[in-house]
């Protein structure tokens, strides 16, 4: 059994600070290239196979814009 | 396994609570107020105690908690928070009361409130956030700001002789017979994030069990007034920070 996760940003909420990224422990996420209206360089999912949906960077998120999804697969 | 199948209702394990508002928060990117905000929320909406909480928030940046967690809330003047939580816990003993206080507020102008209303025992939970500096203001000194530290009014650094010695008001606190429940904790990680949230559920919990004042520090990262970079903050925090205000329960009984 394995878990697999997936999150969902809230783009135009996150002001890009990284400290998810920082936390996350499997390397799945990092802030974009783009902006968001407010010219902040949103998170997205960089690599889509290694989150597990650990929560961590939902946990440490000070603007509360991840929501993390998780399966048993 | 597509991401479209794993992102279902079904299979969320974490999200907002809905105890926040959908406003976006005022902070810095990286301010530890917006993950303190978070626990408190969750912590509120886990325990079911929406309409029996009422929140002080004091002057600072904080000043505008009110807009981001549904709850009660009153603005105190600057300091001044535990004389208003004083009163109102005093008039509503059924209600949760608790103050949310930086280091400004609580360990500057406000530091005769905050020590005897934990002297006389109130049955509020303080949660005091301590970045060791002004933050709103543009980053002046702070009686916490540590020696050495280079701040807007001590451009050299803090010198022990000019500026004195840094606040440890928690352990001060913690001698106070008043209080049942001091501790120390910070959110620059999940586990620590986790353990603040159970310090600040226990505060609560604490509260209406009539035991004295809880008191939950939250050592904090301020990354425009130290002008260090989110997560290069969180680690000058653990640097610098954690070896002068280390983590961990002073009092619980």
């Amino acid at each position: 059994m394995a878990l697999k996760g997936a999150i969902v940003v809230d783009t135009e909420k996150c002001k890009g600070c990284g400290v998810c990224v920082a936390n996350c422990p499997t390397n799945t996420i990092a802030l974009s290239k783009e902006v968001n209206s407010k010219g902040y360089n949103y998170l997205y999912m960089a690599n889509l196979d290694n989150c597990t949906g650990c929560t961590n960077c939902a946990t440490v998120c000070p603007d509360a814009v991840i929501t993390v999804y998780r399966v048993k697969i | 396994m597509d991401i479209k199948d794993i992102i279902k209702p079904e299979n969320k394990v974490y999200g907002r609570t809905p105890l926040l508002k959908d406003a976006i928060l005022h902070y810095c990117p990286g301010c530890s107020h917006g993950v303190v905000h978070k626990i408190i929320a969750e912590v509120i909406e886990e325990m079911g105690i929406q309409d029996k909480t009422i929140g002080i928030s004091p002057v600072g940046c904080s000043v505008f908690a009110y807009n981001y967690i549904d709850i009660d809330w009153q603005q105190a003047a600057h300091g001044r928070a535990p004389a208003l939580a004083t009163a109102t816990k005093r008039l509503m003993p059924d209600k949760y009361v608790f103050t949310y206080q930086g280091d400004g507020d609580l360990a500057s102008i406000g530091t005769a409130e905050i020590m005897h209303a934990c002297n006389r025992g109130e049955n509020i939970v303080v949660i005091f956030i301590n970045n060791a500096i002004y933050g709103m203001t543009g980053g002046q000194m702070a009686p916490t700001t540590l020696l050495g530290q280079v701040t807007a009014t001590t451009p050299y650094g803090r010198k022990a002789e000019l500026n004195g010695y840094p606040l440890k008001i928690t352990e001060l606190i913690a001698q106070l017979e008043g209080t049942c429940y001091v501790t120390r904790q910070s959110v620059q990680n999940p586990g620590a994030v986790r353990k603040t949230k159970k310090a600040i559920q226990k505060a609560f919990e604490n509260s209406m069990m009539k035991k004295g004042t809880s008191f939950v520090e939250v050592v904090s990262t301020c990354n425009s007034g130290w002008k260090i970079p989110p997560v290069q903050a969180n680690k000058w925090m653990e640097d610098n920070m954690f070896p002068f205000y280390p983590l961990g329960d002073m009092k619980d009984r």
